[in-house]
C-alpha cells in the first residue's frame, strides 16, 4: 500500500472541491472496495477524503412521492428499509442478494455503484489490463472469460460491472444526484453513469473529476410484481453469472400488462434495452432476443445467453403467479 | 513398542476416556484467540520486521536483468533478498520446484525477492518497486495438450492381473468413459506464516507446518546446515489439508530476510500467492474401462489417469483405489505424467483417492444403469474381503457393504426412482446418489515423551500437529485413559522439533500413529510408576489417579514425589501392513435439487455412513468428516483453478474467484460410524477418518445429479453450463 494521507470532509461541496484539486485523491465511504484494492495497489491514491459523517444516511421521501436514499446509506439499512420493502422489492431484493451480511452492513450506497469490476486479470498486476494501466491490452479476451461479459463490451475490454443493486436501480429508473467540484449540482439518470468500455475501458463514469454522488433518487412507486433473481455457482457470497430485475405488471394477454427488465452479470454497467420489453408479452424469448440482439460472447460464457433467457422465462412464470 | 502382532485387550479399551465424545481440549484457546498461530507470534522474539515476497509475473523464462535499488531506498526498508545474494541454496527432498526463483523461473509466482522492512505496508509498497526484466519462454500449460507426450512416472509402473484386454472384449456388458478433474487449491484459512530468528549460527522458525521432522530435514537441506541448529515450532495451525506438509517460501524467505536484516523476520502468503506460490491438487483426465457379465459380476476392470507436474514431479494417483476396491479377475491401471509448467502438483487432502473416485464412482453408476441394477447392489456383487491383486491377503476389516446398506436404510434409497428426470417439486428436479468411500490406512512409526509430575500432572510432548483437525484431544484421551487419570490431568504440548519425532499430520496417519506411540510412551511410564513405587506384579492397575497392586492403592502423583518421571518410546510396526490390506470404507448419499429453468444445483442433504476402526473421538471425528464431505460438495460443483494456457497461471487466484461452499450451500449434513476395531492397525485399534469424508462424495453428488436431471457430466466440477443445454424445455 502506498503511503497516503487522509482528511474527514465537511460538507459534500466541499469534498467535491478537494477531490478536484487534490492530485490523487479519491472518496472513501464503506471502503469495501477501495482496501482491497489499495492492498493490490492496483488503486493507489495519494489522498483519501472521508464522507463519513456528513449526513449522507438518511432515506427520506420526495415531495413528488418518491425516495431519496443517501449515498451513504449502508446497504443492510436500504435494504431493510420498510418503505422499499413495500414499494421497491426488486431493489431489496438486489441488496440482500450481494456479497455477505458483514459487506453490506458497511457498504454504501454510492460504493456499490461504484465499485471495479471484478474481472480476474484486473486483480492481477502482473497482467495486461486496459481498465487498470490503460493501453497495456485486454488479456481478459482469449483468457478465462467464464464470468466475464457479453454485451456492451469492447475489443479493449470484456469486463462486467459486477453490481447487484445497480441493477434493480436501473429498472426502477433511478437518478443518481451529484455535486461537482465548483458546487453546482446535478442529475444523472441511472442508464447514464456508467460507460461503455469502448476504446477507454478506464473511464467508468460520467462523474467528472471530484464530482460527488450525494443521492440516489427513486421516482414514486410504480407497483407490479418486483423481482430478483440471481444466478451463481454457489448458493450464496458470489457474483451473478446473470442475474434479471424485473417489474412485472401481471395483465391479460400471456399474464403480463407491461415489464420491465434489466440484466446483470452480463455486461460494463446494468443492461436494460427499453424497446426490448415492448415484447414482454411474448415471452422470455423475444425480450432476451431484444437485450443481447449485440452480444458478442466468448466460448466461455457463450452460455449466459440461454442463461439469461431461461432465468427470465423462470421470473415471468413467478410474475404471473 | 513394536506392534506386529494384532492388538489383544490392552488399556485403551476400557473405554473410559477414549471413544467419548469430546469438546477439543484447545477449544477455549481458539474461541478466544489466544492459541498462538504463527504469524501472531508477537511475543517469542523481540524487534521482529516484516518480510514481503515478490512472485514472478512470468510461469517460465529467465530474470534477465533485477533492479532492486529504488525498493532498498524506499522508506523503512532493512533489506532485499534476491537469489543473486542468497548464497548458494539447496532444494528440499519434498520441494519440486526451487523456493526462491531466479534467474530461472520455473513457475508463476514463484518467489523471486523478499523485501524487509519496519512495517508491512512498507515492505509491500518497496516491493512493488522492484524492477524485474524477464525472458518469457514458451511453457506447457494445458492437460489435454501435453497428454500425448505423457510418460510413465519414475516408481509408478502400471499394475496388471489376469488378461484385461482379452477380458474387457469378451465381456457382455462394457463402459469405457473418460473423465476428468480440475485443479485445485488447499484454499486453507491460515496462509503459510513464518517467522524466522537467529541465535548464532541456530535458526528458530514459528511456522505453519502439518510435518515437522520433514520440515526440519528441508530447510537443513535447502540452507545447508545441520538439522540439530535448526528448530521448528507449530503447535498451532489453521488448517492444512495438504498444503502445508511441507517447507514453503515463507519459512525459506523468512529465514532468508532474517539472515539479512540481522533481526527477526515475519513472512505471510498474500492470498493471491497462496494458489500459484505453493503446491496444489493436479488436475487428472481418467479413463475407465469396466467389463462385466450380464448378471453384474466384473470380469475385467481398467483405469487409466494421466496428470501433470513440473519437471521432477509426481503424477496424481488417482488409479490407487481401483486396484483394491472391487473384485474382477482381470486389471489394469496405469498412470501417465506430462510435464506441464504450472505450479507445483502435490498433495491434498486424500491425494489419489480424491480424483480417482470422482471418476471411478460415477463409472460405477453408469455400469449399473447398463446393466439395469440398482448401484448399491452393482457394488455390493463386486465387494470383496481380500486384495484383488493379491488373493489370500485379506483386508484386516471391511465393511463396505454394511455401509451401504445402513446408509440406504437411513437414507431413504429405496424411495429413490431409478428413472432419471423424473421426480420434480415445482421448480426443482430432484434426485438422488450413491457412491462408495475408501482410503487407505497407513501406518508408520511414532514417537512421544511422557512426564508425570509430583502433582500427577502427565505432560505429552511430541513433535506431531493438530491442523485443526482435534489431535490435542486424542492423544489427551489417550494418555488419560492410559495412566487412569482424568482428561483435565493431562498436558499436551505438540509441533516442536525439540519433542520426539512423530508421524505428523498427513494422509488421514494422524490420529492412528500419533495416538499409538503416546500409548506406547505411556506404557512405558506404566512400568516406570511401578517400578518407582515398588510393584512388582505385573500387571498394576492405573484408576481415577491412583496406582493399584497386590491389594495396595497409591495415587500415581506420589511416583514422581522425588522428582518427575520422564519417559519416551515410539510405535513402530512389523509386517501387518503387508499381511492384511488396511483401508476404510464408506457409503455417500447424496440429494440434490437442481433448478430446472438455471441448471443452479443446490444440495439438499448429505449422509456418510463410515467404518474406520475405532472413533477416538466422535464428536471431532464427525468434524472431520463433514468438513471433508463439504470439501467433496465443492470438488463436485464448484472448485476450480482456472487455468490461464497461454500464460501458465491460476487466474482465480483469491477466495472471491475460486470459490469454495459456503454454509449455504451445505444444508443437512449426517455423519454414521459404525461399531468397529481393528486390532490389526494399532494398539488403539483406530484408523483415519479425515480424508475418508472427501473420497467418493464427489461422485455421490454427480450421481445425484444424473438422477435428477439425466445428464450425465464427466468434468467437474459440474456446473450449470455444462447441463444448461440439457434441460427441459421453458415454456
Amino acid at each position: 500500500m502506498k503511503p497516503f494521507t487522509y482528511e474527514r470532509a465537511t460538507s459534500p461541496a466541499d469534498a467535491a472541491a478537494k477531490a478536484a484539486s487534490i492530485p490523487g485523491a479519491r472518496f472513501i465511504a464503506g471502503g469495501t472496495n477501495l482496501l482491497d484494492l489499495m492492498k493490490l495497489q492496483i488503486e493507489t491514491p495519494a489522498h483519501l477524503i472521508d464522507l463519513n459523517g456528513l449526513g449522507l444516511d438518511k432515506i427520506e421521501d420526495t415531495p413528488d412521492g418518491g425516495l431519496r436514499i443517501g449515498a451513504l446509506v449502508r446497504n443492510t439499512d436500504l435494504a431493510a428499509d420498510m418503505r422499499v420493502r413495500r414499494h421497491y422489492g426488486v431493489l431489496s431484493r438486489a441488496l440482500v442478494a450481494g456479497a455477505s451480511g458483514q459487506l453490506r452492513n458497511v457498504a454504501t450506497t454510492a460504493g456499490n455503484l461504484l465499485q471495479r469490476t471484478r474481472c480476474p486479470y484486473f486483480y492481477d498486476p502482473n497482467q495486461p489490463c486496459n481498465k487498470r494501466q490503460p493501453g497495456s491490452g485486454c488479456s481478459a479476451i482469449g483468457g478465462v472469460s467464464r464470468q466475464l461479459g457479453i454485451v456492451g463490451t469492447s475489443e479493449a475490454c470484456i469486463a462486467t460491472h459486477p453490481s447487484d443493486m445497480a441493477v434493480a436501480m436501473r429498472v426502477l429508473d433511478a437518478t443518481v444526484e451529484t455535486v461537482r467540484p465548483g458546487g453546482a449540482f446535478r442529475a444523472i439518470p441511472i442508464a447514464d453513469l456508467h460507460r461503455l468500455p469502448g476504446d477507454t475501458p478506464h473511464v467508468e463514469t460520467t462523474l467528472e473529476q471530484g464530482e460527488l454522488i450525494t443521492a440516489v433518487t427513486l421516482p414514486k412507486p410504480v407497483g407490479g410484481v418486483q423481482l430478483y433473481h440471481k444466478v451463481r455457482d454457489r448458493a450464496s457470497y458470489a457474483f451473478a453469472l446473470v442475474s434479471v430485475a424485473a417489474i412485472m405488471q401481471p395483465g391479460d394477454t400471456n399474464g403480463i400488462a407491461w415489464g420491465r427488465v434489466a440484466l446483470g452479470g452480463v455486461a460494463p454497467k446494468p443492461w436494460r434495452v427499453e424497446a426490448a420489453e415492448a415484447h414482454m408479452k411474448q415471452g422470455a424469448k423475444a425480450v432476451t432476443a431484444g437485450l443481447l440482439a449485440d452480444a458478442r460472447p466468448t466460448a466461455d460464457n457463450r452460455f449466459k445467453i440461454k442463461l439469461a433467457e431461461r432465468t427470465l422465462a423462470a421470473v415471468l412464470t413467478e410474475a404471473r403467479g | 513398542m513394536k506392534f506386529d502382532t494384532p492388538a489383544a485387550t490392552n488399556p485403551i479399551d476400557q473405554l473410559k476416556v477414549v471413544g467419548k465424545a469430546t469438546d477439543r481440549i484447545d477449544g477455549p484457546l481458539k474461541t478466544t484467540g489466544t492459541a498462538p498461530y504463527a504469524y501472531e507470534r508477537h511475543d517469542v522474539v523481540a524487534n521482529q520486521a516484516y518480510g514481503f515476497i515478490l512472485g514472478s509475473a512470468i510461469a517460465k523464462g529467465r530474470i534477465s536483468r533485477m533492479d532492486v535499488a529504488a525498493a532498498k531506498a524506499a522508506p523503512g526498508v532493512i533489506a532485499v533478498v534476491t537469489a543473486e545474494n542468497a548464497g548458494a541454496l539447496g532444494k528440499g527432498k519434498w520441494n519440486t520446484a526451487a523456493l526462491l526463483g531466479g534467474p530461472e523461473i520455473q513457475h508463476y509466482h514463484q518467489a523471486v525477492a523478499l523485501v524487509v522492512a519496519e512495517t508491512f505496508e512498507q515492505a509491500r509498497d518497496a516491493a512493488s518497486l522492484i524492477k524485474v526484466d524477464y525472458q518469457a519462454e514458451a511453457g506447457a500449460y494445458d492437460l489435454a495438450a501435453a497428454r500425448s507426450g505423457a510418460t510413465v512416472a519414475k516408481g509408478e509402473p502400471d499394475s496388471t492381473v489376469g488378461d484385461f484386454n482379452g477380458a474387457y472384449a469378451a465381456a457382455p456388458v462394457q463402459l469405457d468413459a473418460t473423465y476428468t478433474t480440475p485443479d485445485q487449491g488447499h484454499a486453507m484459512m491460515e496462509p503459510h506464516a513464518t517467522i524466522a530468528a537467529w541465535n548464532g549460527d541456530k535458526l528458530t522458525l514459528w511456522t505453519a507446518n502439518q510435518m515437522i521432522n520433514w520440515g526440519v530435514k528441508d530447510v537443513s537441506q535447502t540452507l545447508n546446515m545441520p538439522e540439530e541448529n535448526i528448530r521448528l515450532i507449530s503447535p498451532y495451525i489453521g488448517g492444512g489439508f495438504g498444503g502445508k506438509l511441507f517447507v514453503r517460501s515463507d519459512a525459506l524467505m523468512a529465514a532468508l530476510g532474517a539472515k539479512a536484516a540481522g533481526r527477526p523476520v515475519k513472512v505471510a502468503l498474500t492470498r493471491p500467492l497462496m494458489f500459484n506460490n505453493t503446491t496444489h491438487r493436479p488436475a487428472t483426465i481418467q479413463r475407465i474401462r469396466i467389463g462385466t457379465t450380464r448378471e453384474g459380476r466384473i470380469t475385467a476392470i481398467g483405469h487409466e489417469s494421466w496428470s501433470g507436474d513440473l519437471p521432477g514431479g509426481k503424477p496424481e494417483t488417482a488409479v490407487q483405489q481401483t486396484r483394491l476396491l472391487y473384485a474382477g479377475a482381470n486389471r489394469l491401471t496405469a498412470m501417465r505424467l506430462a510435464v506441464l509448467d504450472l505450479p507445483e502438483g502435490n498433495a491434498m487432502r486424500a491425494p489419489g483417492e480424491a480424483p480417482g473416485l470422482m471418476a471411478l464412482e460415477i463409472a460405477m453408476d453408469e455400469m449399473a444403469e447398463k446393466l439395469g441394477m440398482d448401484p448399491i447392489q452393482f457394488r455390493i456383487l463386486n465387494d470383496t474381503q481380500e486384495d484383488p491383486e493379491k488373493p489370500g491377503r485379506p483386508y484386516s476389516q471391511r465393511q463396505l457393504a454394511e455401509c451401504l446398506r445402513q446408509g440406504a436404510e437411513r437414507f431413504g434409497w429405496a424411495k429413490r426412482s431409478p428413472k432419471p428426470a423424473s421426480v420434480r417439486e415445482g421448480r426443482w428436479l430432484v434426485g438422488v446418489g450413491v457412491a462408495a468411500g475408501f482410503r487407505n490406512n497407513l501406518v508408520t512409526k511414532s514417537a512421544a515423551r511422557v512426564r508425570l509430575d509430583g502433582q500427577g500432572m502427565v505432560t505429552v510432548e511430541t513433535d506431531m500437529t493438530d491442523i485443526g483437525t482435534g489431535t490435542y484431544t486424542i492423544i489427551a484421551q489417550t494418555a488419560a485413559e492410559t495412566m487412569g487419570v482424568p482428561l483435565d490431568r493431562v498436558a499436551v504440548r505438540l509441533g516442536d522439533s525439540s519433542f520426539p519425532v512423530s508421524c505428523g499430520s498427513g494422509g488421514q496417519w494422524g490420529a492412528n500413529n500419533s495416538t499409538a506411540g503416546v500409548y506406547a510412551a505411556c506404557m512405558k511410564l506404566r512400568q516406570a510408576v511401578a517400578r518407582k513405587l515398588g510393584f512388582n506384579a505385573a500387571e498394576p492397575q492405573f484408576a481415577d489417579g491412583h496406582v493399584s497392586s497386590g491389594g495396595h492403592t497409591v495415587p500415581l502423583a506420589q511416583a514422581a514425589k522425588d522428582g518427575e518421571l520422564v519417559v519416551e518410546d515410539l510405535i513402530e510396526y512389523g509386517d501387518l501392513d503387508k499381511k492384511y490390506q488396511q483401508s476404510t470404507f464408506a457409503g455417500h448419499f447424496v440429494e440434490v435439487a437442481v433448478d430446472g429453468a438455471t441448471g443452479e444445483i443446490r444440495l439438499r442433504r448429505m449422509l456418510a455412513v463410515c467404518a474406520a476402526g475405532r472413533i477416538l473421538n466422535p464428536k471431532s471425528a464427525r468434524s472431520q468428516v463433514i468438513g471433508a464431505m463439504t470439501m467433496g460438495a465443492g470438488a463436485a460443483l464448484m472448485e476450480e483453478l482456472a487455468v490461464d494456457k497461454r500464460r501458465g497461471f491460476f487466474v482465480n487466484h483469491d477466495l472471491a474467484g475460486y470459490e469454495v461452499p459456503v454454509h449455504a450451500d451445505i444444508p443437512h449434513q449426517e455423519v454414521v460410524f459404525l461399531d468397529e476395531v481393528d486390532p490389526i492397525s494399532s494398539p488403539m485399534k483406530a484408523k483415519g477418518v479425515g480424508e475418508l469424508g472427501i473420497c467418493g462424495v464427489g461422485a455421490a453428488v454427480a450421481n445425484a445429479v444424473y438422477n435428477a436431471t439425466g445428464v450425465r457430466v464427466r468434468d467437474y466440477p459440474i456446473t450449470l453450463d455444462k447441463i444448461l443445454d440439457h434441460l427441459p424445455e421453458m415454456t
